[in-house]
């Protein structure tokens, strides 16, 4: 019963720069691609009401310029993946090839799906993410790293601190982030706490 | 000791301290739908898993259902697909469901409370941000992503981190046509849209206790706009006399000890708060929002800001979002043409909601130029509402009368906005593409201010329309 989720220490890779806060799960993947029942594909449809939106007047999404292809952090600011709960919005990115999202903030939720999917999300102060996005524009070459063990982003020679909860680093950093078999183990303590609720002997009398 | 409900329940719930530093929650009422469950039942098969407790998990259908025309097969060949893979997955693992049949269909959210299966004391999980709304019950609900439906159904657990409790104390008296919706934009205005991050919200204070269960519910549903995970408010006796005689909640002298049970999860007098934020009802207002997300609002009769006016962290948000909405800084929201209304939703969707929208449009006609649609939350607010001549009302108005289901709200149906139609929208969210035109403007306001709008084809004062002559 057991699976196998594989420590997560550090990634490396180029950076896409999103710019702008409080990006919404809504505009990471617009709702009528939320009609479907796999996640299969999904990441053609990322962004995509933005992107179209770019390219009507004439410019470039960040995920459509020069770069972007095979990058594998995601540099963004406040409150990233606020609004609905849609799994469809971390699936997406991880399936289009980012690993790590470096933002000031993170909504709950979305975080907590990254968590349980294998998108590394870290939170940094409006300063590094301003440098680091203006690093990765000047050159969307510029390799970045995102460093579990030591909690920084670095670019070169230069390393900024990153931070997130330590269950969360700890879970990264020893393979455990996948709870599923975590919540199945020992499940004698499960029923201990079903046996406490009042409401499971009542409710179940009258289901 | 002195605690809050949250810690009650979530105490009561924890199951131990995980390896990697979290909590295992057990979830007492896991709710499902057809948008966010059909990978989470496909990544159960390929485990080989079993669901762990079928009689603790209950399905419907809202996101996709059209609310025009509801007979099977669906013409959506998608939405056909996720209603009938809900079907089989709930068929294969003995999960109760309530379909479009059984009388008892509506938005998730709308249908747990008023089934009963929502109840003071415990935690609800749904893979549905508005998991928020049961909070208003004294439960701990919250939303989860598919893969956490996958770990609910394996499981009937959860890997968490506890929250900090911030209380919200709202007092007063509420003025004329302030409604439960103002109370929470204003609320989220204040905050911020990220200002719940790491907080549970506990709506408290005197404004609060005099609410019905709608109006608890509809504060608690937009907990997860002020970037709170959950909600709630302190079971009470409106609580109790809500639940008493709904179908899932027990019956006779077991009532009554369960009902003992739900006061005494309230939070002590003496409880301890991270944070305590102050509300004055009295100030309200009747509220709208001009932007692309729920924090962006004014009240009606304010001025839309200018951007110079902003700080410099919120300014290019500011003039982003004026741009977006085509509005012009500085110009008052009142009198703005709207193009379409929309009452609806799990957030304004429910009975006394529908009530109060009925109230503005007796014996008036929709503006020529809009089209209107009022969607009930449920199947069997559809029928109250019907049983009381509501429907009459709004058809004899010019507004739709439809179905129950997500409707507007997400546009993931043929209940959408074309190009860039402005929408006044009883609803949760504001966000850019939100109802389902990628250009498409959502304005959010109280059911009885989308009622107005509608019949004068532009946002109004609420306070004029219902008193006249008094001016605000």
């Amino acid at each position: 019963m057991n699976v196998s989720t594989s420590a997560i220490t550090r990634i490396e890779g180029r950076a896409v720069v999103l710019r702008g806060s409080d990006i919404d799960t809504d505009r990471i993947m617009p709702a009528r691609f939320l009609r479907a029942i796999t996640f299969s594909g999904i990441e053609a449809h990322l962004f995509a009401d933005d992107r179209a939106a770019a390219q009507a007047a004439g410019a470039l999404h960040p995920l459509d310029g020069p770069g972007a292809a095979g990058a594998t952090i995601l540099l963004t600011q406040a409150n990233f993946g606020c609004g609905s709960s849609r799994e469809h919005a971390p699936q997406a990115l991880l399936r289009w090839g980012f690993r790590a999202v470096v933002a000031e903030s993170f909504s709950p939720i979305f975080a907590g799906n990254a968590l349980t999917i294998g998108l590394v999300c870290v939170t940094a102060s409006p300063h590094t993410i301003a440098e680091a996005m203006r690093i990765a524009e000047a050159s969307p070459d510029n390799a970045f790293c995102v460093d579990l063990e030591h909690l920084h982003l670095g670019c070169g020679s230069t390393r900024s601190p990153v931070s997130l909860p330590e269950s969360q680093r700890h879970a990264w950093l020893t393979g455990q982030w996948d709870a599923t078999s975590l919540l199945l183990a020992d499940y004698d303590d499960v029923e201990r706490v079903e046996a406490r609720l009042p409401y499971l002997r009542t409710t179940s009398r009258n289901a | 000791m002195a605690g809050t409900l949250f810690e009650k329940v979530w105490n009561a719930h924890a199951v131990r301290l995980l390896p990697n530093g979290q909590t295992q929650l057990y979830v007492g009422l896991h709710l499902v739908h057809e948008v966010t469950s059909p990978q989470a039942f496909d990544m159960l098969g390929a485990r080989g898993w079993p669901v762990r407790a079928p009689h603790r998990t209950f399905a419907t259908m809202d996101h996709i259902v059209p609310t025009a025309a509801q007979a099977r097969p669906f013409q959506d060949v998608m939405a056909e697909a996720m209603a009938g893979a809900l079907e089989r997955n709930c068929r294969t693992h003995g999960i109760p469901m309530f379909d479009l049949s059984g009388g008892a269909q509506g938005i998730v959210h709308v249908i747990g409370p008023e089934l009963g299966l929502t109840q003071p004391g415990m935690t609800i999980a749904c893979g549905d941000s508005h998991t928020s709304t049961h909070g208003a019950f004294g439960a701990l609900a919250f939303g989860i992503g598919t893969s956490q439906v996958r770990d609910v159904l394996a499981s009937q657990c959860v890997a968490m981190s506890p929250l900090q409790v911030r209380q919200i104390r709202i007092d007063g008296a509420l003025p004329p046509g302030v409604f439960a919706k103002d109370v929470i934009l204003a609320v989220i205005r204040r905050l911020g849209i990220n200002g719940g991050h790491g907080f549970a919200y506990e709506y408290a204070g005197s404004t609060i206790a005099g609410m019905s269960m709608d109006e608890r519910m509809t504060i608690c549903n937009m907990s997860i706009e002020g970037g709170a995970l959950m909600g709630y408010c302190n079971p009470d006796d409106t609580t109790v006399a809500y639940l008493r005689g709904r179908r899932f909640v027990p019956g006779g002298d077991d009532f009554d000890v369960a009902a003992a049970g739900w006061r005494a999860l309230a939070s002590d007098a003496d409880a301890t708060y991270a944070d305590v934020v102050e509300f004055d009802a009295a100030t309200m207002a009747p509220t709208v929002t001009w932007g692309t997300h729920p924090g962006q609002s004014i009240a009606v009769d304010e001025r839309l800001p200018r951007p110079a006016d902003m700080p410099d962290a919120e300014r290019a948000g500011v003039e982003d979002a004026l741009t977006f909405m085509h509005l012009t800084a500085g110009r008052p929201i009142a009198g703005q043409k709207v193009d379409v209304a929309f009452i609806g939703s799990c957030t304004n969707g429910r009975l006394s909601d529908l009530r109060e929208a009925a109230r503005v449009a007796r014996g008036q006609k929709v503006a020529a130029h809009v089209r209107a649609l009022v969607v009930p939350g449920s199947q069997q607010v559809r029928w109250a509402a019907e049983a009381e001549g509501l429907d009459q009302i709004f058809e004899d108005a010019g507004f739709e009368w439809r179905r129950a289901g997500c409707s507007m709200c997400l546009a993931m149906n043929p209940d959408r906005l074309s190009g860039d139609e402005l929408c006044a929208s009883s609803s949760n969210r504001n966000f850019k593409g939100r109802q389902g035109s990628p250009t498409g403007r959502t304005l959010l306001m109280s059911p009885a201010m989308v009622a107005a709008a509608a019949l004068a084809g532009e946002v109004v004062d609420i306070r004029r329309v219902l008193h006249p002559g008094v001016s605000s």
